[in-house]
């Protein structure tokens, strides 16, 4: 097996789960509501569990000796792997749960596939983080129909939300020389597969939400590569703030 | 390192002790009846628990873990090793009755599986109740209100 294209992939998806959980855990105190609060860092914790494994099992096959930890908190912004969508501001709470529905329908087709990958341990990463990514897309889908069928503020919001983040979301299909021969090795999915079934389901809920899908756009790319926007060495300088400052410092 | 003779405890002895063990959330249930404790190894010269995490990033598993290097060290065990895996996947079907029952008697709504699942008020017994929240104050929990006696309460999420 090619240990140094599953060390890439596994950073790949461990990079799209934290970066995806520190931008909900911002909403951490200020939810719309109460119980929505408590909702957006719940899945916020779930997302970051996901990044946990990932990393550890990275870590676990990375040549230098490094720790999940490691990982997370002292590679810089050229070094992360995640798609542009995952890391952009978290706006509006009708962007926020546009991101998590496209993010979420994403983790439920890919974790489904993952689960007969010819690589064991990310087979059982996919198994237990399955379960969670269901119950994840259950709440963004509603949350989707519920704004886009309320209220023309409402909709105007869920709307303006789908026109900045539409042609965000081929990235996370995006494939390279490493991710191509995971697919040839079938220890990853067909990714063109995963987005047509990725787009099907997309189509049939904006469909129901009565949205103006858009036509054109400029197509983000260059995470892989590990070229960002600006605005994930923001949020790196915040989320890795403490173990910069305070070198192998403990909870 | 002290040694440890391999006929001084039993895995039997050790599940015995461990029964102590809660979740610190939910401190009416053993991880044993949770489906937490997934196995007991007695070796030569150390005993080693595996534990799997119900939710991927449960906190509680720092506790866990914690409390049972505690327990088994106030029963003498000295070398303890605790192992976190991710396999076997955790589910509530893992769950005991007895765990169950437990959680029902702490006013918390156990599992219940099936598509359109009858959520029983742990307070008064009566099936008339909604969801106000799909998550609850831990990730394994969801919060419901019972429409006859009023009272919110926790519901833990089947999860399969």
């Amino acid at each position: 097996m090619n240990e140094a294209a599953i060390y890439h992939y596994l950073l790949r998806l461990a990079d799209t789960s934290l970066t995806q959980s520190q931008r909900l855990a911002e909403w951490c105190g200020h939810g719309p509501f109460l119980e929505e609060d408590i909702a957006l860092t719940n899945v916020a914790l779930d997302l970051l569990g996901h990044a946990k494994m990932l990393y550890e099992q990275a870590a676990e096959i990375s040549e230098q000796q490094l720790s999940a930890d490691d990982l997370a908190f002292l590679r810089d912004v050229s070094e992360f792997k995640n798609p542009l969508l995952t890391e952009l501001p978290r706006g509006n709470f009708a962007f926020t749960i546009l991101k998590q529905y496209f993010v979420d329908q994403f983790h439920v087709l890919l974790y489904s596939a993952l689960r007969h990958s010819m690589y064991a341990p990310l087979a059982h990463i996919a198994e237990k983080a399955l379960k969670e990514v269901n119950y994840h897309l259950e709440r963004s889908h509603g949350w989707c129909l519920r704004l886009s069928l309320s209220t023309e503020q409402a909709k105007m919001k869920i709307q303006e939300a789908l026109d900045d983040l539409y042609f965000y979301t081929p990235e996370l299909f995006e494939s390279d020389a490493y991710l191509d021969d995971l697919q040839a090795q079938q220890i990853i999915p067909d990714l063109t597969q995963l987005q047509a079934d990725w787009q099907q389901s997309v189509d049939v809920l904006l469909a129901e939400c009565q949205l103006n899908v858009p036509k054109k756009g400029w197509l983000a790319t260059g995470g892989l590569r590990g070229e960002h926007s600006e605005h994930l060495g923001y949020m790196l300088a915040e989320m890795q703030f403490l173990q910069r400052a305070y070198p192998g410092c403990q909870w | 390192m002290i040694k440890l003779p391999k006929e001084s405890y039993s895995e039997e002895q050790i599940r015995q002790w461990l029964e102590a063990v809660t979740d610190p959330e939910i401190p009416v249930i053993s991880i044993a009846d949770l489906g937490v404790l997934e196995a007991v190894i007695v070796t030569s010269d150390r005993v080693v628990i595996e534990i799997i995490p119900t939710y991927s990033g449960c906190p509680a598993m720092y506790a866990i873990r914690q409390d049972i290097i505690e327990n088994l060290h106030i029963h003498g065990v000295e070398n303890v090793t605790v192992v976190v895996k991710n396999q076997p996947a955790w589910n509530t079907d893992r769950m005991t009755e007895k765990g169950k029952e437990n959680l029902k008697k702490y006013g918390i709504a156990p599992p219940q599986s099936g598509s359109n699942p009858l959520i029983v008020c742990p307070q008064c017994g009566s099936q008339d109740t909604t969801c106000v929240s799909q998550f609850g104050s831990t990730p394994c929990k969801a919060l419901y209100r019972c429409q006859s006696c009023l009272e919110p309460f926790d519901y833990f999420k089947c999860h399969v």
